[in-house]
């Protein structure tokens, strides 16, 4: 009993300390547990025509029998499905490597200007963080579509390049990779540089001082402080990106042409056109476990590596 | 303010908005984009004092999706005959009460009979439109580049990789449905275009493979605007957009002539079905939209606008000369003998067609 009291005692709560540490489980319980388990839970069903398309529905409703009965049912069909066709395979390398070339060039533009504005005069910053927002004043569908425009053929960047005489023919750029490119590191530029941006601010001007002191030339204080100490940011921003990009579909499908694989567009044409909810699910499990299994590794090494430093 | 009086204001505001909305008749409509003549819509309500609320879709299987999760709260909705027939047996719509329907008299026999196939004793729909899938087409480029004697009335056009390498600079669309492609491809090899077996729909597939270098993009709409702009030179299209292209060029009388041509090999014949939700709020209004739609000059107004045929004999009389004496609308007798129909694909097969027709397009 004494020992009890005694290991308790140090982490004693109240009732409110409790909830505030339980809102974050809470908030993963609601919206990330619940909605990957329904989502898992179709995926183990089959598809039938009916309303919803598949089988079993697995309701609560029809008593515990019919519950075990419909568990029984349930297979690994459609991974195994998923296993056997290339298409799914190839449309999740492709993502993948979509998303990390634009992870990485985004990276490229945005570490530049996150720096600029953090090393700006104090009362220029907010204006400056303020024209980062502005694009996420105009509809995110919108300003995709305003690419079509200028990407096309007869489009502006065509007109421009042909008229400043540095082409003779239109480049054919809409409906293939790089405007896919060109769309994920337009759209995402502004998720990158906010979290770098909040990190570099944070530096301690006075550690370059100290470089300085020392004899460190500006270029070596950078690469030897300011670039490690902005790693937390660039890890954020990278994830920020790297993520969402993985699952796109609209950049894809309105920029990019026929032979662009991304899954989100397979699954966009497993749910729609082959109304296959159970095989879509499956995609969207195997989607998950390939971002999140890599993801909980690593910030586990963060952690490990953070601990062993402190 | 006390609270009970301000519970019986609060009760007297939900009896109010009660009686408004009784008297606010409304019908929630969903149907293709670019498909009726919006003044319908207008005189419908100054009629009858149902409220339209119109919406557009642009595909079948988006239209589809949205009724097999249930819930869609449209009260009309318009899917076509093998998507149709699908949700029929899914138990996605309500049998019509015909009692309510008067002007089903007017509905045209011949195509009923078609309609069977998908809607057995036309029970769950009654038709809008019907046309063809064919090919649609600049008439000098095509000429320029295949010379006078160019097939276009034939699917070698589009499904002859020699053809289709001398047209490819010039510009070739493709309708992005594999319901419609894959027949088309079958019809072509001399099978049947309504064959389930995965052998066959791989041969069709192969047709396709073999022309896809040759072309720019598989689209269902895009390629209005680009026959009428004279952007491209052949489509793959349904006939009423073919021909909405061809008028909206000599509109803009920007020197490119489009025609429709349906094709010799026989082109695939289908039906647009209105239908009620089983879960439609409002089904004693749309049964009223459903009559009203049926009306000859309605449904005549409704052709003359999207140059589509539709089910309905009385209204012929009142077609313009444009539409019911136009063969790529209204074909002859011999024509229509050439036309086929096709059912749904099971589950399974829908599943190999959608993997084949991603193969194509991917270029996999």
């Amino acid at each position: 009993m004494d020992e009890e009291v005694h290991v308790a005692a140090p982490v004693k709560r109240s009732l409110g300390g409790w909830l505030l540490i339980a809102m974050p489980y809470l908030w993963l319980l609601i919206f990330f547990l619940a909605p990957f388990l329904i989502v898992f839970k179709i995926s183990l069903s089959e598809v039938a025509i009916a309303i919803p398309p598949y089988l079993p529905t697995f309701d609560f409703s029809e008593g515990w029998e019919t519950f075990r009965e419909n568990l029984s049912s349930f297979s690994l069909e459609n991974y195994i499905w998923l296993t056997e066709d290339a298409l799914y395979w190839k449309s999740y390398l492709s993502s993948v490597i979509i998303a990390a070339t634009s992870t990485v060039l985004t990276l490229l533009i945005g570490y530049p200007i996150a720096y600029g504005m953090a090393r700006s005069p104090q009362s220029w910053r907010p204006t400056l963080l303020m024209l980062v927002i502005l694009p996420f004043w105009t509809s995110f569908l919108i300003r995709v579509y305003a690419w079509i425009g200028i990407l096309k053929n007869e489009g502006l960047l065509n007109q421009l390049l042909l008229s400043l005489g540095l082409i003779d023919e239109p480049l054919v750029i809409l409906n293939t990779n790089i405007a896919v490119y060109i769309g994920i590191v337009y759209s995402y530029l502004p998720f990158l540089v906010l979290p770098l941006y909040a990190s570099l601010e944070k530096l301690d001007g006075s550690l370059l001082e100290a470089a300085e002191d020392l004899g460190c030339p500006p270029w070596k204080a950078f690469w030897k402080v300011t670039l490690p100490l902005s790693i937390p940011g660039m890890i954020a921003g990278c994830f920020l990106v790297f993520i969402p990009a993985v699952g796109e579909f609209v950049i894809p499908d309105l920029l990019g042409g026929s032979d662009t694989l991304m899954i989100g567009k397979t699954l966009w044409v497993e749910f729609f056109n082959n109304r296959d909810w159970p095989v879509s699910s499956a995609v969207a499990v195997i989607l998950l476990m390939i971002l999140v299994i890599p993801i909980v590794l690593f910030q586990n090494q963060q952690q490990k590596m953070a601990e062993k430093n402190g | 303010m006390s609270l009970k009086s301000l519970f019986t204001g609060a009760a007297a505001l939900s009896l109010m908005c009660g009686a408004a909305f009784a008297q606010d008749r409304t019908v929630n409509v969903y149907n293709w984009s670019d498909y009726i003549d919006e003044s319908i819509l207008e005189d419908f309500t100054k009629e009858t004092g149902i409220k339209v609320v119109y919406d557009v879709f642009d595909s079948n299987e988006v239209l589809e999706t949205k009724l097999l999760a249930g819930g869609t709260g449209y009260d009309v909705v318009v899917p076509t005959g093998t998507f149709l027939s699908r949700q029929i047996q899914a138990g996605v719509f309500s049998e019509l009460d015909k009692s309510k329907l008067s002007n089903m008299s007017n509905m045209w026999k011949e195509i009923e009979e078609r309609v069977e196939k998908y809607d057995p004793g036309n029970k769950y729909s009654i038709n809008y439109m019907w046309g063809t899938t064919g090919i649609g087409y600049n008439v000098d480029k095509v000429k320029e580049v295949l010379g006078e004697d160019a097939p276009v009335d034939s699917l070698a056009l589009i499904l002859d990789p020699a053809n289709m390498e001398k047209l490819k600079d010039c510009g070739v669309f493709v309708l992005d449905a594999p319901t419609e492609t894959f027949p088309a491809a079958l019809k072509y090899l001399g099978l049947d275009p309504d064959s389930k077996d995965p052998a066959e729909l791989e041969k069709a597939a192969d047709v396709w493979k073999a022309v896809r270098p040759s072309i720019q993009k598989f689209h269902s709409s895009e390629y209005i605007n680009a026959l009428a702009n004279g952007d491209i030179c052949v489509a793959l299209g349904w006939s009423g957009d073919v021909l909405q292209a061809r008028d909206r060029a000599a509109e803009a009388d920007n020197g490119v002539t489009v025609e429709y041509s349906i094709p010799k090999e026989g082109a695939l014949m289908w039906f647009d079905q209105m239908a009620i939700p089983a879960d439609a709020q409002h089904k004693e209004e749309a049964l009223e939209f459903l009559n009203y739609i049926m009306r000859p000059d309605v449904m005549a107004k409704a052709s003359n606008y999207v140059y589509y045929a539709n089910g309905n004999k009385a209204s012929q009389e009142l077609l313009n000369d444009d539409v019911i004496g136009d063969p790529a609308i209204y074909p002859t007798e011999e024509t229509v003998q050439n036309l086929y129909t096709v059912t749904a694909y099971p589950p399974k097969v829908n599943r190999v067609v959608t993997r084949l027709w991603t193969a194509v397009k991917s270029g996999q």
